[in-house]
């Protein structure tokens, strides 16, 4: 079977989970080519140029940091299964980040890569809750998050029975489910344990590049393990027969043949590419996407006295609302991102300010507008995103910020859907997960998104344990 | 290829996939998992690399031959010398 168009494994997806599964494969000798749609690597944590500058997507920070020395933790794991030395990374903690709540941001919860910083500020905002506080990070620290066979609970449920302040509640869910969630209003438990673990007992960093020093890293680890990858070339079919694949119809009308197949889009869209009678039910594509405006500074952020958060979490309303919204944008609550504020150490900072702000926006109301209201939308909400988020920061007039930005760009759920394919810019993917990867055919696995390992270092983790569970550990 | 070589050869394999934990003093009778932080996962790659460097196989009901240094090396050296032996 080893002719030419014959591989060992199929690798649909050249983002982090699939570049992780393509080095472990490729590690041990199987012949693996991983075939991608676009012309850039790394999905939804990828960066793109205009006018000779880079904008990063996806990646706001490295979540799950843990400094060296701390073992057995995810990125620990990660960096060992791919024979990654950390150094290579070059990750530069964040400053500090925020949970800020109410119309002007009234009350604020401060955490950094030091988790005590946060309980202190639970136990002095909140006192009344922070034996239950404490209990409940008892209870996500002894959580088997990692297990491929869990039964379902509810998040809200669990943390209600060790929380009683209903604000404290949202300002816990805030961040956990703006970095993963890819279910409205609640979340599955593993899920949160996963995140809550990745934001606030490990913690955020960044390499000084972005996330391109983390592609960089990979894409060489998979070149020197041998690992073919096919760019612009898109995987339009799998041919199947008796509940197995047979073969991949490729963009160009190529056939190559496989014996397994990893599919890192999602499962949905996996569910389409391998094409279900009609009569069968399709999986549910997820709700959940979101707006990003980028504004590109001629100054560091700190000179405008924004010089202390790396990110904050928002809302402003009596309830934080996790869910599609109703209109085309909803700006109650959303992340700002300032990636000058990681310490790059003594005298190095990014040459330009940057300021990031994501909010939760609904796709069908970008979708399907014409170019020209598209574009007039863009502008709007634009506009109406940064307003709402600049309430949470230090006050900066419109006239002080205008004058300091050079650009700025703006990414939407349509944006979403064109460079990664996920259907309804679901960014967060199906609100179900398939923690084995299971799909209807026999040797198509999933990894990434839907597998259910969240944030980048969960990507590339799904991508690693899929590999070993399907394939290598049953040295197939 | 003696018992002692086979140690090594083990010791090598972690030294790569585990270059964070120290390796000066590992106590041969003592089982690995207990003395280093190892996973299943760890494990899975101590296989995946006899079998990559050394061809050695070594199925998964066999896994716990593996444990510490010592039971390594009663499993391994026959397979050593068997394979030596094929040449």
């Amino acid at each position: 079977m080893n002719t030419r168009n014959h591989y060992d494994v199929a690798i649909i997806g050249a983002g982090m989970s699939g570049l992780a599964a393509g080095i472990r494969l490729a590690h041990f000798g199987k012949k693996v080519c991983i075939f991608e749609r676009h012309n850039a690597t790394g999905g939804l944590n990828s960066f793109y140029s205009i006018g000779g500058r880079k904008f990063d997507v996806g990646l706001h920070a490295l979540t799950n940091f843990v400094r060296p020395g701390v073992k057995g933790t995810p990125l620990t794991k990660l960096l060992r299964q791919l024979r990654i030395d950390r150094a290579e990374f070059a990750l530069c903690e964040q400053k500090q980040s925020r949970v800020a709540f109410g119309p002007n941001g009234e009350t604020s919860l401060r955490f950094t890569n030091d988790f005590a910083v946060f309980e202190n500020e639970v136990a002095t905002q909140f006192p009344k809750e922070i034996d239950g506080f404490r209990a409940l990070v008892a209870a996500v620290k002894t959580y088997d998050d990692v297990s491929l066979e869990v039964a379902p609970i509810s998040a809200r449920g669990v943390v209600r029975t060790h929380i009683k302040d209903a604000l404290l509640e949202d300002m816990l869910f805030c961040p956990v489910m703006y970095y993963g969630s890819a279910q409205e209003h609640d979340m599955e438990f593993g899920q949160f344990v996963i995140m809550f673990k990745a934001l606030f007992l490990e913690g955020f960093a960044r390499p000084f590049d972005g996330v391109r020093v983390i592609l960089r890293v990979l894409l060489e680890k998979y070149r020197q393990a041998g690992g073919e990858r096919r760019m612009k070339c898109g995987v339009q079919k799998i041919l199947a027969r008796e509940g197995r694949a047979t073969a991949l119809m490729l963009d160009t009308g190529e056939e190559i043949t496989a014996t397994h197949i990893i599919s890192s889009i999602g499962a949905p869209e996996t569910e389409r590419l391998i094409g279900q009678a009609p009569e069968v039910a399709a999986l549910e594509a997820g709700r959940l996407s979101f707006v990003e405006t980028i504004s590109i500074l001629k100054c560091q952020p700190a000179a405008l006295g924004w010089g202390s958060d790396t990110i904050v979490f928002f809302n402003d309303s009596a309830h934080f609302d996790y869910a599609c919204p109703t209109n085309a944008l909803d700006t109650r609550s959303g992340v700002i991102c300032l990636p000058n504020n990681f310490d790059y150490g003594d005298n190095r900072q990014l040459p330009e300010g940057i300021f990031r702000v994501t909010c939760l926006a609904r796709y069908d109301q970008w979708a399907t507008l014409g170019e020209e209201s598209y574009q007039a939308q863009k502008i709007r909400c634009f506009e109406e995103v940064q307003r709402s988020a600049r309430r949470f920061i230090p006050t900066v007039s419109d006239a002080t910020l205008t004058e300091a930005t050079i650009t700025t760009d703006m990414f939407t759920p349509r944006t979403i859907t064109k460079f990664t394919g996920h259907i309804g810019g679901a960014i967060y993917g199906a609100p179900v997960k398939h923690r084995q990867g299971r799909t209807p055919l026999e040797n198509v696995y999933l990894c990434g998104t839907d597998q259910g390992f969240l944030g980048i270092i969960g990507a590339m983790l799904s991508g690693i344990s899929m590999a070993n569970f399907h394939i290598l550990q049953k040295n197939s | 290829m003696t018992k002692d070589e086979c140690k090594q050869v083990v010791l090598d394999i972690i030294a790569d996939i585990a270059p964070d934990e120290d390796l000066s003093n590992v106590k041969p009778e003592v089982r690995l998992r207990d003395q280093l932080q190892l996973d299943s996962m760890d494990f899975l790659d101590i296989v995946m690399e006899l079998r990559k460097r050394h061809s050695i196989e070594v199925p998964e009901a066999d896994y716990q031959h593996l444990a510490s240094l010592d039971s390594c090396a009663e499993y391994l050296t026959p397979k050593f010398i068997a394979l030596a032996a094929k040449g």
